[in-house]
């Protein structure tokens, strides 16, 4: 992917080469969280990729004839142009160009999107995303259509196997959106979309939700983590175990201060009598890397912070305050992180 | 109707007949006078006015909002207020900007371009004005009290229905939408009856300026687009209140289908606001290169193919909705289509323009700028227009950018220019050409610095809507950046309409044709006395002013009388003398019924019954409106 970074950082120098603080923007290229349409790890996003360039050069090209063509007639004659020559310039600039520019765009655009919406192969694996406000719920599916896991805001996949998701929404509509990996799908309440692409790099590619939603459709991020095949297959035999117990006095501490709070009316522990749906699946919570839909790393510091008061990192979100002591607040983190 | 038209008369410059004409025509003074003005130069001039108080606000929420967004994780806004901020900037500009600014020009140049004193129904465009005012004044009266709509300009369900938005801001939001769509159906009649029945004997439609050509199409596009959106805003009121489900899946409703609504209006939108501005581009470069516009019937026809087009294209804001490929790729194709009427005007211009000696004016910078700006936003247009690459940037910063490139570049800039072509002839002064040039270059430079590197937040990753973004997602200095040129963008924008204001006083006076034009408007006094036109003209070229030369060898219509409104009617296509039509006079029963009318709509979001109400008064009001004066009587 050298080459398209490369390609990026020239794209951004011509756009913003009268930026002084370019230089900056494109210093931080290498950082941690990834999430561009330019930096492509499966077959889709890279066939959108090079449409992209494609049309980027063609019409750029297009554009530098026109104003050209403007200038150079302003700047270089002096005469008006005979109706011929005129007949001719708008015939040859005005429809001939546009109208073989459209047919180069819809050929394309049409091959790239047929085989993008072919039919995901069979093996695929199938995993069903619900957009909720403002968090994602993960469910991964039997062949026969059951949930053998269920996690939220963090998705693991095989690499160079193929994905395919089934998209819906249970209050309003989401979109679901990868850049790396693909473009985006709408979640529509009532109805279930499908999309599908192949990861062909081992990585953490962020997604977002991409349809205004709310209040918090800013802060309504994912991670889809990448990892080889048998790391996959762990990782998904554990997701599908029911919550591990306490293992010490601190966690059984927090395990009481998690039921006698009624954390358990919206989150659900599988294994546990915690059943509620309307906020995340907490089975594996401290498998997970980041909390609050991506917003803030998994840590203990941010667990407590967030716990303690979540409207002040995500205004508006339906998760409530908890008046807790700070031991209870230490236990009850030390028990969520136990999670793996 | 041959006594009507006599290509042979005599300018008679008899100062009783012309005292006669115009106290005829006079608008009533004094405060309550004010609100019974009808004549479209009156009412033409408040919604140009009324516009850019609207273009000012909308601009005061975008630099907000560019605020909010100048560092990641900013603490300066939070979500409720960064929605209600871009929910309105863009309601503003669309609703409340750009088409009653176009619809103002129409309504102010259309009756002076085309040689009669007033257009068909004066009354109903004071009403339409008075509309528009109202839903305006309203829905900054919800912003202030901090109920504004929160859902979007696009209020897609089901966050707007009442589940997800209970408040009253997004009641606010569909009964103002669908108030102040019969102010632009109101402007849109008007202007077909006008331009159709109304021009000067002799303008046959292949004679008729090619700006009042672009006000037709607008207002043909106005009449189909506009009722979708207000059975849209009803339906989702109708959801909102009674709980009819249309919209709600679990009730056997469809969200989708809000969408369609929403898009087979809000596509032809775009074009309704940028029509109006090819007829300003043709407009302003015949008069500075001082040649015919290149092919004047190809131009009509792709006016006509642009409106047309434009009502096959609303798919393409539904790309990633999950419809059918085969069904999108048709949108594909049309939406790239649009390119070649496009492309065609384009070319004729520069046809026009090449080896042109160009006289120096501010009108011509700006419409230079409309060049550079709106082929890049035209360019973009096509690339969103494929279904994959859509996909990737759809709702996202890239669209921002390509957005603003296209309504910037195709509707302001020209609307600009049009400002500064046209002020001499309402107000009578030249506007500042120093200013003039200081603020198109601040434009220019602002804006270009701050659209062209949201193409890159968008590749980037960036969604639009998001009232924040975290640290590490490395899009802050862009943001910063973009954040400074919107200032220097805004600065630019604010230079002008400070030069139109100081220049009611300080401009140099301008004469009657100032940049020697060729069409009728410029033939009256600037600014134009209440009847227009002393004697209406007869017209047998596309340039009268240019081909008849010397004023006395005019011909003119003779024999309307001075001492009521009479106006001329004409044939359609060949604008033979038809009839001779008597308007009605100033009166108060424009503001009534739009007063009746606003308060059914603004009741019905607090009691339903209270729209009842409101209906039985615009009855009361029409009756009053329409109560006949016999003027026969008078004879």
């Amino acid at each position: 992917m050298v080459s398209s970074r490369l390609k990026i950082t020239l794209f951004g120098y011509t756009l913003t080469s009268l930026s002084l603080l370019n230089g900056k923007a494109y210093a931080s290229q290498s950082k941690p969280l990834r999430q561009s349409a330019l930096d492509s790890v499966s077959a889709q996003s890279q066939g959108i990729e090079t449409l992209w360039w494609w049309m980027f050069y063609g019409f750029g090209a297009v554009f530098l004839l026109t104003i050209g063509l403007l200038f150079f007639g302003l700047w270089h004659h002096r005469r008006q142009l005979s109706t011929k020559a005129s007949f001719f310039l708008v015939t040859a600039a005005g429809v001939v160009i546009p109208l073989l520019t459209v047919i180069a765009l819809v050929g394309g655009s049409l091959t790239l999107g047929h085989s993008i919406a072919a039919k995901p192969p069979a093996d695929a694996l199938t995993i069903k995303i619900v957009g909720r406000m403002w968090w994602w719920e993960v469910h991964y599916l039997h062949e026969d259509g059951s949930v053998a896991a269920t996690t939220a805001n963090e998705m693991y996949i095989p690499v160079g196997q193929p994905v395919k998701l089934l998209l819906t929404s249970r209050e309003v509509i989401h979109s679901f959106w990868v850049p790396q990996l693909h473009g985006k799908t709408d979640m529509l309440p009532g109805r279930t979309n499908a999309t599908w692409f192949t990861a062909e790099e081992t990585g953490v590619y962020r997604g977002q939700c991409a349809e205004f939603c709310g209040s918090q459709h800013a802060l309504m991020m994912f991670t889809v983590r990448a990892v080889p095949p048998d790391k996959f297959r762990t990782w998904l035999a554990t997701q599908q175990q029911s919550a591990r117990l306490p293992t010490n006095a601190q966690e059984r501490r927090g395990q009481r201060v998690f039921m006698e709070n009624d954390c358990g009316q919206c989150h659900r522990l599988r294994g546990a009598s915690a059943s509620g749906t309307l906020g995340p699946d907490l089975t594996h919570f401290g498998s997970r890397s980041t909390l609050a839909a991506g917003v803030r790393p998994n840590n203990t510091g941010h667990l407590a912070g967030w716990i303690a008061d979540p409207q002040k990192i995500k205004p508006g979100n339906k998760m409530p305050a908890t008046l807790l002591t700070p031991q209870q607040l230490l236990d009850l983190v030390a028990y969520l992180q136990n999670l793996k | 109707m041959a006594a009507l038209m006599n290509n042979t008369a005599v300018y008679d410059h008899h100062a009783d007949a012309t005292d006669q004409l115009r106290e005829t025509w006079r608008s009533p003074t004094g405060l309550l006078g004010w609100f019974k003005h009808v004549n479209h130069t009156k009412i033409g001039v408040r919604f140009i006015i009324t516009s850019l108080v609207f273009f000012v606000l909308g601009g005061i929420l975008a630099l907000l909002m560019r605020l909010q967004l100048v560092a990641p994780e900013n603490t300066l806004m939070g979500p409720e207020l960064y929605n209600q901020l871009f929910t309105m900037h863009g309601t503003t500009m669309m609703f409340f900007f750009a088409v009653p600014a176009m619809e103002g020009l129409g309504i102010y140049l259309v009756p002076l371009m085309i040689g009669t004193r007033d257009m068909c129904f004066p009354r109903l465009n004071a009403f339409g004005y008075y509309v528009y005012l109202f839903a305006g004044i309203t829905l900054y009266v919800s912003l202030f009290a901090g109920l504004a709509p929160d859902a979007g300009w696009f209020s897609y369900v089901p966050l707007a229905n009442i589940e997800y938005s209970p408040g009253l801001g997004v009641s606010f939001w569909t009964t103002m939408i669908t108030f102040i769509e019969i102010s632009a159906l109101t402007a849109a009649v008007e202007l077909i009856v006008t331009i159709l029945k109304q021009r000067a004997p002799g303008m046959s439609l292949n004679k008729m300026p090619l700006f009042v050509w672009s006000m037709l199409v607008m207002s043909f596009m106005i009449i189909f687009a506009m009722p979708t959106v207000m059975a849209g805003s009803v339906l989702l009121a109708l959801d909102r209140t009674f709980d009819m489900q249309f919209f709600v899946p679990a009730g056997g409703g469809d969200v989708l289908l809000w969408q369609h609504l929403f898009w087979f209006f809000g596509h032809p939108e775009v074009y309704i606001i940028a029509v109006p501005a090819l007829g300003i581009i043709s407009t302003v470069i015949s008069c500075f290169t001082q040649r015919d516009i290149f092919a004047y019937t190809a131009m009509v026809l792709s006016l006509v193919a642009i409106g047309f087009v434009s009502f096959g294209l609303w798919v393409h804001h539904m790309f990633t909705t999950g419809l059918p490929q085969l069904g999108l790729s048709f949108f594909t194709a049309a939406s790239a289509m649009i390119a070649i009427p496009s492309g065609v005007q384009i070319f004729c211009w520069i046809a026009t323009l090449w080896g042109a000696k160009i006289r120096p004016g501010v009108p011509m910078l700006f419409i230079f700028g409309f060049f550079v700006v709106f082929v890049i936003g035209g360019l973009t247009g096509v690339m969103v227009a494929s279904v994959p690459f859509d996909m990737q940037v759809h709702d996202t910063y890239f669209v921002v950018a390509h957005l603003h490139y296209v309504l910037i570049g195709g509707a302001v800039l020209p609307f600009f220019a049009a400002l500064y072509f046209w002020y001499p002839k309402v107000v009578g002064k030249q506007m500042s050409e120093g200013i003039g040039k200081w603020s198109f270059w601040l434009i220019m430079i602002g804006l270009n610095l701050t659209f062209m590197p949201m193409h890159l937040l968008g590749l980037q990753g960036m969604p639009r809507r998001v009232y924040t973004y975290l640290q590490e997602m490395g899009w802050g200095d862009l943001n910063l950046f973009v954040s400074i040129s919107a200032l220097i963008m805004g600065l630019g924008f604010m230079l002008t309409i400070y030069n139109a204001v100081v220049s009611r006083k300080r401009g140099q006076p301008a004469g009657s044709n100032p940049w020697r034009a060729a069409t009728l408007e410029w033939a009256t006094a600037s600014p134009p006395e209440s009847f227009n036109h002393r004697h209406l003209p007869v017209v047998s070229t596309l340039n009268p002013l240019r081909d008849f030369d010397d004023k006395a060898s005019r011909p003119c219509v003779a024999g309307l009388r001075a001492d009521r409104r009479e106006v001329l009617i004409t044939t359609v296509v060949d604008a033979r003398p038809e009839a001779v039509c008597l308007l009605p006079t100033p009166t108060l029963w424009p503001l009534l019924t739009a007063l009746s009318v606003g308060f059914g709509f603004l009741g019905f979001m607090f009691k339903p019954i209270l729209f009842v109400v409101g209906f039985f008064l615009t009855f009361a009001c029409i009756v009053g409106w329409l109560w006949p004066h016999k003027p026969w009587l008078n004879e």
